[in-house]
């Protein structure tokens, strides 16, 4: 009930702010974009030793940036937790929030917020300990799990063990700290939460050869940019900047090859890198958008290897995320 | 002896000594090593077994700190595998490479690489204003005074903010972090408290109903809030009520959150000491003519602070802990940087989390103990009158 109050009261602040709602305006007079980031999630929003932002959805930032000002490098970042992220948007303060956000109906709705689409296809997993010899999540009946007190992780848990007619002992911990140092010292024979949040944790385990993750995905977890209703130009531009990389990406345009395939005949590459028609200024961006984007900040695999994927220390396997042509479900509408 | 030798005495002189007994030195079990620990450590048979305990206790703690800190430590490397029990083949203690990779990070946060010298300016200028004030006998310490609390905070101002006028581009809050973050709002949090709480606790002691009523109204008020519900406030309703070119910056609302939750906090610190002070005294001021302001100033607040030196400080010291509050509006102080540097998979180990907090704590100490151990210091010297 008083959730139901606080997301209404929410909902009206977010409509009263969307009424006057001009983003891409705001943001080019600011010269600067602001976007909601994570700030303590490997692979998708972390500072590094200098203190540059780094990340899957940081770079989904920096791409907007790109399209906007050409400098990948004109957007701020506001770390925002779990619980403020989706006031920070409504309230204006962040315009996108690319903070690992799973898109689900109600937020899409009774928030306030558009999901432009997805970033990365998430999804809670196991991992266990290679010498238990268990090669699926379905093998774990009787297995105790340890798990995060508190989180949709442990209510998938249990939904999934009970609609498997499975007995689950879980094992609840305040924190995912100290749920996989349990795990770590043997307390439980099974560790969850979202996959990639476990090739993260494998690596601070003791020995991280002796742990395996198990293929099964429990949950859909589809994460990805969010902006306030009611201004669709904004949503619109957000939306097509994520499209642009995967569409780059499938077009074999990247970062390295990109001032050449200015020159390419190939129509789809021309409709996307700008030769041909006038796509960006529909947008109300410019001709180039796709070029800065790629220039700058890379196509789509080009940011997944260099953040989650094999380029990195989490080393995640593309599976869901590939492209559509590749085997997995990224698949981007033709830039026309 | 002595006895026996009067015994004798009645009967027959055998034997007089001429000269004075030469001093025997002490028993051994009452003087050097041995009698120190008689007479502070098995004085009682409730201070042998504290002695014991705690003896039990530090022979179970230090070689396992020591361990683990500096024998099994791994000192440098170049990543995660440096770390890595599974790969050096041993038992593997603090991850240090990790710390000093990180180090940057800890101290300034995002500040930007060039420019951060303008930091390092004004921890030296934070240095010289702090051994300035604490140095008892210092040269000129009313220019001192000056420049700690306004040449100071402009110059902080202009060189960590910047001014784009004066050449120095403007670093926006959100790029702070680190130790630079921790030291900025505990000096400001220091600074501004003692004097607000001066002004409250003796407003609360007016005679003047409305200046007691908002003194005790805003005491209370800020005493019975937790400091956590009013960043939090302050960082996610506030941008809902007012427009966003009003909105004050992030860090300003948490260094006004904390400056005014010290200084409540500081105001019934000083109010005990107001109250410690014999009536005698206010009569005795008032009796030679001193008017309010002359008579707090000379008489009743030097008699005042000084017995209340050791809460003050405990109230800087959970002050200088609670700076680590200000990650809830977004702020990445000196812990928040550790907890961030090591979820990175580049220095993902077991030990990585354990090295970071450990580092954490001995920087928390440091800060901590100096300030207490200073107090001790100022305390002993004030009292000196007192001693005779």
């Amino acid at each position: 009930m008083k959730r139901t109050a606080v997301l209404i009261i929410l909902g009206a602040f977010a409509f009263a702010q969307s009424a006057s709602a001009q983003t891409l305006k705001t943001v080019k007079d600011r010269g600067l974009l602001i976007c909601g980031a994570n700030g303590t999630l490997a692979g998708f929003g972390l500072p590094d030793a200098q203190g540059k932002w780094t990340g899957l959805d940081v770079d989904v930032c920096r791409a907007i940036a790109a399209a906007i000002f050409n400098d990948a490098d004109k957007v701020k970042f506001v770390p925002l937790s779990a619980k403020d992220r989706f006031t920070a948007l409504q309230s204006g303060e962040v315009d996108v929030l690319v903070r690992n956000t799973t898109w689900t109906s109600s937020r899409d709705t009774s928030l306030g917020l558009n999901f432009t689409g997805v970033d990365y296809y998430d999804g809670q997993g196991f991992m266990v300990r290679k010498s238990l010899k268990v090669n699926s999540a379905l093998e774990l009946n009787g297995a105790s799990v340890c798990v995060q007190q508190g989180t949709t992780t442990e209510l998938n848990l249990a939904d999934y063990f009970r609609a498997h007619n499975m007995q689950l002992k879980s094992v609840t911990f305040a924190t995912a700290n100290e749920a996989v140092k349990a795990y770590d010292a043997g307390r439980c024979d099974s560790y969850t939460t979202d996959a990639s949040g476990l090739a993260a944790e494998r690596l601070r385990l003791a020995n991280p050869n002796d742990h395996v993750i198990l293929p099964e995905i429990i949950s859909k977890e589809p994460l990805g940019p969010a902006v306030r209703h009611g201004d669709d130009q904004w949503f619109d531009i957000v939306k097509w900047v994520l499209f642009a990389m995967i569409n780059a990406e499938e077009l074999g345009v990247n970062s390295k090859n990109v001032d050449e395939m200015l020159k390419s005949s190939n129509p789809d590459v021309k409709r996307l890198l700008g030769t041909e028609g006038n796509y960006g200024e529909q947008l109300g961006l410019t001709k180039d958008w796709v070029v800065r984007i790629v220039r700058l900040v890379g196509n789509y695999g080009e940011v997944f290897e260099r953040n989650v994927g094999s380029g990195s220390p989490l080393k995640i396997d593309r599976g869901l995320n590939k492209l559509w042509n590749k085997g997995g479900i990224q698949y981007a509408p033709p830039v026309r | 002896m002595r006895r026996s030798a009067a015994e004798h005495e009645t009967t027959e002189i055998a034997f007089v000594r001429r000269t004075p007994l030469a001093p025997q030195p002490p028993p051994k079990t009452m003087t050097g090593a041995l009698g120190w620990l008689r007479a502070n450590l098995l004085s009682t048979p409730l201070n042998v077994a504290l002695t014991v305990g705690v003896a039990l206790l530090l022979a179970f703690a230090v070689p396992e700190l020591v361990r683990f800190l500096i024998v099994d430590a791994v000192w440098t490397g170049e990543g995660r595998d440096a770390c890595l029990e599974s790969v050096q083949h041993r038992e593997i203690g603090a991850c240090w490479p990790f710390i000093w990779e990180r180090l940057p990070y800890f101290i300034y946060g995002s500040y930007p690489i060039p420019e951060r010298w303008r930091v390092d300016l004004f921890f030296a200028m934070l240095a010289v204003a702090i051994a300035w004030l604490m140095w008892l006998d210092a040269p000129r310490r009313d220019l001192g005074v000056f420049y700690a609390f306004v040449v100071l905070p402009i110059c902080a101002y202009v060189l960590l903010h910047g001014v784009a006028a004066f050449g120095l581009p403007v670093v926006d809050t959100v790029l702070w972090g680190g130790v630079l973050v921790t030291l900025v709002v505990a000096s400001v949090g220091i600074a501004c408290s003692l004097p607000l709480g001066i002004m409250l606790a003796l407003g609360r002691r007016s005679r003047m109903p409305a200046v007691r009523l908002l003194s005790t109204v805003f005491i209370e008020f800020v005493r019975g809030v937790p400091l956590i519900t009013v960043l939090f406030m302050a960082s996610v309703m506030l941008p809902l009520f007012v427009p966003q070119y009003l909105e004050p910056d992030k860090l300003l609302r948490a260094l006004i959150g904390i400056a005014l939750f010290a200084s409540a906090y500081m105001a019934e610190v000083v109010r005990a000491g107001l109250q410690a002070i014999p009536r005698g005294q206010y009569e005795g001021a008032m009796a030679i003519g001193l008017r309010y302001w002359a008579m707090m100033r000379l008489v009743i607040l030097p008699q005042a602070l000084r017995i209340t030196i050791p809460n003050i400080v405990n109230t800087y010291i959970g002050l200088f802990k609670d700076t680590t509050l200000v990650f809830i509006v977004g702020i990445f102080d000196f812990l928040r940087t550790i907890e961030v540097a090591r979820i990175d998979p580049k220095w993902a180990t077991p030990v990585t989390s354990t090295t970071g907090y450990a580092v954490a704590a001995i920087f928390y100490l440091v800060f901590c103990y100096g300030m207490s151990r200073y107090s001790r210091a100022v305390e002993a010297r004030l009292a000196a009158g007192e001693s005779r």
